[in-house]
């Protein structure tokens, strides 16, 4: 490993090319502003020109003036410092919206703004899914993914500028997403809002994304691919097929946000969980347990538990895991034989969910003791627990018996945050936690105080929030299916939404708690970066920069 | 790069000999628990598929060995509720409505009828208790708009208030200031007049001048005593019950926009027996007429 040099050359490559597409694409979008007669899709094509505009200035500025410049000896870190800046934005942002759904569903009176239509459940409710998941959950797995893939396999990010394309062409997606959620641009599609434009717009990202990921691997100095590498493989290529099949859709018309999908009826919803299901397996599984694989051996120093392990349960994943979406349609117009494979190919991925859980929790041995003195690692393995935790409970619920009682109420609700909150949160805070000193090459966190007190709020909070929706969900399925001795139904829909109503409030509280310690967090975070080297406490030197 | 096997101090077990950014591997064995549960997992699932309805084919899927079928179930379920709700209904549907109240049996199965049938059709307006709120009445008291016999509540409940139905029951209360009926000063003078209808302290200067107002608008449908009229759903004025609102503001703004609420229709979405049952239930629980 040689200390990071100076020579530079030219500005990436690309950078060119990136700005004649730029104005372009400016120039379309404002044609397309212009000409529209359809309110909403003459904002989002604004949105998308400012865009244009603004990288197109970028561009030329850095270009012109030269502050443009490659480092071709050194691993692109700068476009993983923006994803982990983005990260803790996003979560910032998206568990508000959470939190303030929350409140609207315990406090419906006080929260409801009939003159802002834009702040109405239904508005917020995909803002605050896609924010969290596509939002932070993206931008920790793509930032995590760039870092990983240039360490393991001791190459740069490959593609010249079209990392950067990734990095800031993702946040538009994000913008045009969110701004047209507000709007009420929507295909009604859960976790696949966004209308027929910003996924063409995804799809551009997605697969420069897969060609940057992939070239790297193909330019590797190491002889085998590590494990973490095949996860993130795995979730880029599976969320590509995933994404194009479930939004094939013809829009009304080029010039309107409005468009209908291809498919229509059971077919159409069988699509949608297939994309739905998938889109946890394969985006907030597979893709976590690619940032596991690298952050846990890391944190703790320890050599990863078994590869045979790893090698069997991510086969055996990648192949059930497709099966699985039948479950979300239990007892509705699926013909019964698609709910009995849904569910039995759930019940089969336990094990092979749980392999990821024994080989990340299983790497500690011979160094358990850090549990006690480092709380990053506490808060990985407490976020593998939540994830054993929640892969136990899944196949449960997709029992047609449970699914019965289960369905359409909280508990699904509570198992979902068991997992975003626990497993996806908690993980990429742990990896984030351990990305900044190295990133900014600081000896250390700032506190490793405010981390235990960010990691003992959090936890509480996801406790409070599940141990709710665990009551709420069980008390409301019983009383939809309570009947009176005559036959007729003993609840009225309303009486079962009061009956929630202190549950509601302790969800509220719980969600709180959890954003509070991730600001506690972004705090911790800002101070590590701002504060000189030799401030910090005395730690082990930050990893080299340069490709070895 | 190591590329050589060793062996790893701490468990004893050898690693693969691989190593990325110093990331090693050991080599332990799959969890033999872990294989056998997934093993059993695998047992099951394969079990449930020859027993049930499971893999499809061509033209048809496997029907499985206990012959088991959703859609049988649910015809079988509803017949059961069916036959469990036949009796009461049967007794319902030949029954008045005088009798059904007067027989203990039939009025307790009517009761718990309408309590069922209410919550989940009627509580979104009118409010779990059917206490209502501002706009949507109150079915608790014995304030009545359009009457509070057996029969008036059936008919509401068949044809609805203003709900497109041609039986439907119909009335407008003109909406004196957005259509420049009234000046706005005489609204404000028929307001104090309302107030003092209700026997609260007013501008007796006002309640003077809109005295002949009220007689030449409002008495028509509201009584030159202000009493109402359930004929044609006109409240009455001079007690404590106020469906837009008792304060000043509230009343000049019902004599300013002339708000009429609706009601839909239920003929066609209940059976006339239920509605029956509704009635009942509604009568009772309320002061009814």
């Amino acid at each position: 490993m040689s200390a990071p040099t100076n020579t530079s050359a030219g500005p990436p490559a690309g950078s060119s090319v990136l700005l004649i597409i730029s104005v372009v694409g400016a120039f379309l979008a404002i044609l397309g502003a212009g000409l529209t007669h359809d309110p909403l899709f003459r904002l989002q094509a604004a949105t998308l020109a400012l865009a244009g505009v603004i990288a197109a200035f970028v561009l030329n500025g850095g270009l012109a003036g030269g502050t443009l410049r490659d480092h071709p000896d050194q691993y692109s870190d700068n476009v993983i410092k923006a994803g982990v800046i983005a990260t803790m934005f996003w979560a910032a942002a998206g568990l508000l919206v959470g939190v303030i759904i929350a409140a609207q569903l315990a406090w419906p009176r006080i929260f409801y703004f009939p003159d802002l239509g834009f702040l109405n459940f239904g508005r917020l409710r995909p803002l605050h899914t896609s924010a969290v998941i596509f939002a932070f959950g993206g931008n920790a797995l793509i930032a995590t993914s760039f870092w990983v893939v240039q360490r393991t396999c001791k190459a740069r990010l490959a593609g010249g500028i079209t990392p950067w394309f990734v990095f800031w062409g993702y946040q538009l997606f994000i913008v045009m997403a969110a701004t047209g959620y507000l709007m009420g641009a929507t295909q009604g599609k859960e976790y696949a809002e966004p209308e027929w434009y910003t996924d063409l717009w995804l799809t551009i990202v997605w697969v420069a994304y897969l060609l940057v990921f992939l070239g790297t691997i193909w330019k590797r100095k190491e002889p085998h691919i590590y494990v973490a590498n095949w996860f993130y493989l795995a979730f880029i290529v599976t969320i590509a097929l995933l994404h194009l099949v479930n939004n094939a859709s013809v829009p009304v018309g080029l010039l309107n946000h409005k468009s209908y999908g291809v498919m229509a009826g059971v077919q159409d919803a069988l699509t949608q969980w297939w994309y739905g299901h998938n889109a946890v397996g394969f985006f907030l599984t597979a893709g976590f347990l690619a940032m596991m694989y690298y952050f846990v051996p890391k944190r703790v120093e320890r050599p990863v538990y078994s590869y045979r392990l790893s090698i069997v349960h991510f086969w055996a994943l990648i192949f059930i895991y497709i099966w699985a979406g039948p479950h979300h349609l239990h007892y509705t117009a699926l013909p019964q034989w698609a709910q009995t494979l849904g569910m039995t190919f759930s019940i089969m991925l336990w094990m092979p969910s749980w392999g990821g859980m024994i080989n990340g929790l299983m790497t500690l041995s011979g160094a358990w003791d850090k549990l006690r003195t480092d709380p990053v690692v506490r808060m990985m393995v407490v976020s593998i627990a939540f994830y054993g935790m929640s892969t136990f409970e899944g196949p449960v619920m997709s029992i047609r018996a449970v699914n019965a009682l289960s369905h359409y109420t909280d508990w699904t609700i509570g198992h979902v945050h068991s997992g975003a909150l626990g497993w996806v949160g908690f993980i990429s805070f742990g990896a984030v936690y351990c990305l900044v000193p190295w990133l900014w090459k600081k000896p250390g966190l700032y506190s490793n105080k405010m981390v235990e007190w960010h990691f003992w709020i959090a936890t509480t909070g996801i406790l409070l929030y599940i141990a709710a929706m665990w009551v709420s969900g069980i008390m409301e399925g019983l009383m939809w299916r309570e009947y009176t001795p005559q036959g007729f139904l003993a609840y009225s829909f309303i009486e079962t939404v009061s009956a929630k109503h202190i549950e509601n409030i302790i969800r509220t509280v719980g969600g709180l708690m959890y954003l509070a310690g991730a600001l506690i967090m972004i705090v911790n975070l800002w101070k590590t970066i701002s504060t000189p080297y030799a401030e910090l406490a005395d730690a082990p030197a930050a990893p080299a920069t340069a490709i070895a | 790069m190591a590329h050589e096997r060793e062996t790893d101090h701490a468990t004893g077990v050898e690693t693969t000999g691989h190593e990325w950014d110093g990331i090693k591997e050991l080599d332990n064995p799959l969890p033999r628990w872990w294989l056998w549960v997934w093993y059993a997992t695998i047992a099951f699932s394969i079990a449930y598929w020859v027993a049930m309805p499971a893999w499809p084919g061509l033209h048809s899927y496997t029907k499985g060995l206990l012959n088991k079928s959703d859609r049988a179930d649910v015809g079988k379920q509803l017949n059961a509720l069916d036959a469990q709700r036949g009796q009461g209904a049967a007794m319902l549907r030949t029954a008045s409505l005088e009798q059904i109240e007067k027989d203990p049996t039939l009025q307790t199965y009517a009761q718990q009828v309408g309590q069922s049938v209410f919550g989940d059709n009627c509580a979104t307006c009118h409010g779990i208790g059917g206490t209502g709120s501002k706009g949507y009445p109150n079915l608790r008291d014995d304030v009545w708009l359009w009457g509070g016999k057996l029969e008036d509540i059936q008919y509401t409940i068949t044809h609805g208030i203003r709900s497109g139905d041609q039986n439907a029951r119909m009335s407008q209360m003109p909406a004196y200031g957005r259509d420049e009926l009234l000046k706005p000063e005489q609204i404000d003078d028929l307001t104090e007049y309302v107030v003092k209808l209700s026997n609260r302290p007013a501008d007796a200067g006002a309640v003077a001048r809109a005295a002949p107002i009220f007689e030449t608008q409002c008495s028509a449908c509201h009584g030159l005593d202000g009493r109402g009229n359930q004929e044609l759903g006109a409240p009455n004025l001079t007690d404590a019950d106020w469906l837009y609102g008792a304060d000043r503001a509230s009343i000049r703004g019902q004599i300013y926009a002339g708000a009429g609420g609706v009601m839909p229709t239920w003929a066609g979405r209940l059976s006339p027996e239920t509605i029956k049952a509704l009635s009942v239930y509604i009568h009772a629980n309320a002061g009814g007429q």
